[in-house]
């Protein structure tokens, strides 16, 4: 339990240019532990920053995206203290990511084996002959014919697609990997498919997953810590378990109730009344207060801190007693 | 198989192409006034009537036009045979063939600097897109898109032998002509020099443009992201990842250019008396030279229909995906 | 007026106001315009007309002569104003250009509508010879036409069969663009409903996919006015325009053909390029504006963006 964090993120603050010239803060003062080889997952309703936190992580945000606080200790480094030279021996070798919606993801004028081949080589970590061998036991490793090396990805399916991008992903051996969503618009017995490959993997490798998703029911299977995002700021995090049987956010109790039954893994986050905050305007207190059910008059005033009700178990919420969080 | 299906399709519209070509240019023949024995030939030959009634006979102009005439002139012109020129008195074919060796060599160099240049450019540009190089290469692409051909030409001509003492015309000096190429190679290029400039920065620009917004594309998919997230420079992704990719469209759109080519060919070699096909088109053009105008439209026409077919060949090489289509 | 039409009128004001902040747009209307002023006050710019000859005291013509207060841009060879010649040969020129641009921009668009609104059989047509005409080269193509139509004795002016010419033969690529966006919006709600209420083909093309093409239209009007100047002043050049009535063209062609260039008359061959360049620039630059208007470029591309990522004031507190 004392085992130290590989991942520290910690008060991660990114904001956005967007086009009519205002500023959306898509994060603000994000932190939360990855330790290794344990999972942890992002849940949120579409737009609560969850992509963007594992593209700040990687740093590669897009040309409007700026970070603009925070920082994420890699052990003991802090990635955003790096020049862009010196995080790029960090990209892939310690943590890799399968994107949402991966579709594209791959070049289609070149063979998968080649694609994957590249990210070994690209990092010096064998000869050419050693990595063919490892590019032909990784796909095999994720159940794809060995044969198939020398295919393009249109002659791959949506499944295999997805399956190629995770064996790309565990190329270099990383430490993390970011997996953005890997099963949305696969159909559900290639989902449960590839979820299952991904547990095997974990279990295989030791490595350690932040998974994104929309389905609690996945969260419940796989994660052994949850962070629940809610207009760019943790609503709650904690232990899948403190999670699930103890939320203390409104917000998370929410999703819980309309969230059916967690043995039904196909069903999605219901979702509650009322919309997410606008991001170029946000209110000066609690974010969720607008949608919320228990609020008080001070909601709508005062933001409120992330607060430890229970060791290893952060709410933030002004209804909830415990101490300001302080993350080491 | 889909390769297969695509090449036919392909291959189904440049014979479509190259039907309709034949057909226009053998219409064009008959549509001219006057007896089409005349325009075999020639106009200020005297014969009496007899002799015209037999060659028209012995041409088969008696015959009707569809498909007899028709099948005639494919036939005569698959051996070879595009009639006579009226102003030189000689086979269009043997005038054709004369001509053609200069104007490969001004296209073959014109196109290879340009495109060469250009995707660089283009390449460049995009992927430093809104710095003052990029700013700087589109307003450069769009006045050379602007410019005529042959005005530029003729102000590279005028400015070229002013300050540079560069030869304004021919292929070689005077004094040069009929020698052995290694001899008179230096000559050569520098009569080569202008035209092959004139060409190279009409094409470039545009081969800049074209590459510059292919590239801004390809560096928006999604693979050029995974590419960066393996760890690879940006300069990495865009030679890995993003130059392949981009070339794909240059690839059409250089063989459909093939025909712009030709027309800048024609008006570069009129500017620099460029002893080649577009010069000798102008020529016929001015002289009403008909026989030998509709040979070179015939030989010109052809050889890009065939330049497009091989073009699509080479493209199922270049993109594995046109056999899945 | 059918509410589409309204809509567009509204959206023109909007337009405008985008338009005005875009300085590229409004230095290729600028172009545009000064070039169309001049030639429609040609007799207000010059006390000249382009056949008078410019003489000397003793009568003698003034052949190649440099520029001057009475003739700013000098004289040809025969002793013209050029600058006269230059004004006058606008009107040519453009009116040339115009017709023919927009004759392509009429059959491109029609083809390309009727291809795209009733596909099937009319649609492969269309399609396959644009195909066959995109392939044939087209210089010497118009040349042999232009040459032989000459010579058929047709009782058609020199310009007009330059204008037909080139306007039956440049509408390919408009047509494919008018086409597929015809297509798409073919698959919108409205156009579905529509028919399902029983409204005929020319009522559907003129009340709900015209209105929504007229952008389009009016952007590669505007490219393709550029083509056809250009194109116009190449054969010109070659000697097909008209001798009687010379254009930029043909004035070039003069230069070229009667040795201005030996003769060190600049001022002869380098204002009809300038003017072929002034508006073809002026309408690649209007027509681009107008295209990115339309189609906004990407904002960005996925290797922009490493610079300034990270903009943490204090790197030590990550703050
Ligand atoms: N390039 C961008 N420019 C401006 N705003 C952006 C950009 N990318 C994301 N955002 C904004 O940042 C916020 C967070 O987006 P993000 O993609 O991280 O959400 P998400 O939780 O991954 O949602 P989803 O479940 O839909 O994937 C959103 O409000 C989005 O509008
Ligand atoms: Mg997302």
């Amino acid at each position: 339990m004392n085992e130290k964090p590989l991942l520290r993120v910690r008060g991660l603050t990114t904001e956005f240019a967007t086009s009519e010239g205002a500023v959306a803060r898509a994060l603000e003062d994000v932190s939360f532990d990855v330790l290794p080889g344990k999972t942890v997952g992002l849940v949120g309703e579409s737009g609560s920053g969850k992509t963007t936190t594992l593209m700040a992580l990687m740093r590669l945000l897009p040309a409007s995206g700026r970070i603009t606080k925070g920082k994420v200790w890699f052990n003991d480094t802090n990635l955003l203290a790096l020049s862009e030279h010196e995080m790029r021996d960090y990209r892939w070798k310690s943590m890799a990511i399968v994107f949402q919606g991966a579709m594209n993801a791959l070049n289609p004028v070149m063979k998968v084996g080649d694609q994957i081949r590249e990210a070994i080589l690209l990092h010096d970590l064998m000869d050419r002959s050693a990595a063919e061998k490892r590019v032909r036991d990784l796909l095999e490793m994720v159940g794809i014919a060995p044969a198939r090396r020398d295919q393009y990805p249109h002659q791959y399916s949506g499944g295999m697609r997805q399956r190629a991008m995770i064996a790309m992903a565990l190329a270099c051996a990383p430490d993390i990997l970011f997996a953005d969503e890997p099963t949305t618009a696969l159909d559900v017995m290639i989902q449960a498919q590839i979820l299952q490959l991904l547990k095997e993997i974990q279990k295989a490798l030791g490595l350690a997953v932040v998974i994104v998703t929309h389905d609690l029911g996945v969260v419940a299977e796989v994660c052994d810590e949850v962070v629940v995002l809610y207009g760019g700021k943790v609503a709650e995090y904690g232990s899948v378990d403190r999670i699930y049987n103890h939320a203390q956010h409104p917000y998370t109790q929410r999703l819980l109730e309309s969230f059916p039954d967690i043995n039904n893994p196909s069903e999605t986050l219901a979702s509650i009344p009322g919309t997410p905050p606008r991001l170029t305007q946000l209110p000066p207190g609690c974010r969720f207060e607008p949608r919320c059910h228990v609020k008080i008059n001070r909601c709508a005033e005062v933001s409120p801190p992330l607060l430890e009700v229970e060791p290893g178990h952060y709410v933030a919420c002004i209804l909830r007693e415990g101490k300001e969080a302080n993350f080491q | 198989m889909a390769r297969r299906d695509y090449l036919i399709g392909k291959m189904g519209i440049s014979l479509l192409t190259l039907l309709f070509v034949l057909l226009l240019d053998f219409m064009l023949f008959r549509v001219l006034p006057g007896d089409p024995v005349r325009a075999v030939i020639g106009r200020n030959v005297r014969i009496s009537a007899d002799v015209q009634n037999s060659l028209r006979a012995q041409f088969g102009l008696d015959k009707p036009i569809f498909p007899d005439q028709f099948v005639d002139t494919l036939g005569q012109w698959a051996r070879g045979n595009l009639g006579v020129s009226w102003s030189q008195r000689r086979p269009v074919s043997e005038i054709l063939i004369s001509k053609l060796w200069n104007t490969l060599l001004l296209i073959g160099l014109g196109q290879l600097f340009s495109i060469i240049f250009g995707v660089m450019l283009g390449l460049l540009a995009g992927w430093k897109r809104k710095t003052p190089f990029d700013i700087g290469a589109l307003t450069f692409s769009l006045i050379a898109w602007a410019t005529p051909t042959f005005w530029l030409g003729i102000i590279l001509l005028v400015a070229g032998s002013a300050w540079f003492g560069l030869p304004t015309g021919g292929i070689v000096s005077p004094a040069n002509i009929g020698k052995p190429l290694h001899t008179v190679l230096p000559d050569l290029i520098r009569h080569l020099i202008l035209p092959t400039l004139t060409f190279t920065i009409l094409y470039l620009g545009e081969y800049m443009l074209i590459m510059r917004s292919s590239i801004l594309e390809t560096l928006s998919e999604d693979y050029i992201l995974t590419a960066r997230a393996k760890g690879m420079s940006n300069f990495q992704v865009l030679m890995r990842h993003g130059l392949r990719n981009a070339m794909l469209p240059m690839v059409t759109i250089i063989a459909l250019n093939l025909g712009f080519t030709v027309s800048g060919a024609i008006y570069i070699e009129t500017v620099f008396s460029y002893d080649g096909l577009g010069n000798l088109v102008q020529t016929a053009l001015v002289k009403q030279d008909y026989p030998l105008l509709q040979g070179a439209f015939l030989l010109l026409a052809v050889s890009v229909i065939v330049a497009n077919m091989l073009a699509d060949f080479l493209y199922t090489y270049l993109d594995p995906r046109v056999k899945a289509n | 007026m059918s509410d589409h039409w309204k809509l567009f009128l509204r959206n023109l004001n909007e337009f405008w106001k985008a338009f005005r902040r875009n300085k590229l747009g409004l230095v290729g209307g600028f172009l545009i315009l000064t070039a169309l002023l001049a030639a429609i006050f040609a007799p207000a710019l010059t006390p000249h007309s382009a056949v008078d000859i410019m003489r000397d005291s003793n009568g003698r013509a003034l052949t190649f002569a440099s520029p001057a207060m009475h003739s700013p841009l000098g004289t040809d060879d025969a002793g013209h104003d050029v600058w006269a010649l230059l004004i006058y040969g606008a009107r040519i020129s453009l009116m040339v250009g115009f017709l023919a641009g927009f004759i392509s921009m009429f059959v491109g668009s029609s083809l390309g509508i009727i291809a795209g609104y009733f596909g099937g059989a009319v649609d492969t047509l269309v399609m396959r010879v644009t195909d066959i005409l995109m392939v044939i080269p087209d210089l010497p193509l118009m040349l042999v036409l232009v040459a032989t139509i000459r010579q058929m004795d047709l009782k058609v002016s020199p310009l007009s069969v330059l204008i037909l010419v080139i306007g039956l033969l440049y509408w390919t690529s408009a047509a494919r663009l008018i086409r597929s966006q015809t297509l798409t919006i073919k698959e919108r709600q409205f156009v579905a409903r529509a028919r399902a209420i029983g409204a005929g083909h020319w009522h559907i093309v003129r009340k709900h996919i015209l209105p929504q093409l007229m952008p389009l239209i009016v952007t590669n009007t505007v490219l393709i006015l550029s083509t056809a100047i250009l194109i116009e002043s190449g054969l010109a050049f070659l000697g097909l325009g008209d001798p009687t009535q010379p254009s930029w063209g043909t004035m070039l062609n003069f230069a070229f053909s009667r040795s201005a260039i030996s003769n060190g008359a600049w001022w002869f061959y380098l204002p009809p390029g300038i003017a072929i360049l002034w508006v073809s620039l002026g309408c690649i630059l209007l027509g681009n504006v107008l295209e990115e208007m339309m189609n906004p470029r990407l904002a960005a591309h996925y290797l922009e963006g490493d610079k300034g990522m990270i903009a943490i004031t204090d790197k030590e507190t990550g703050l």
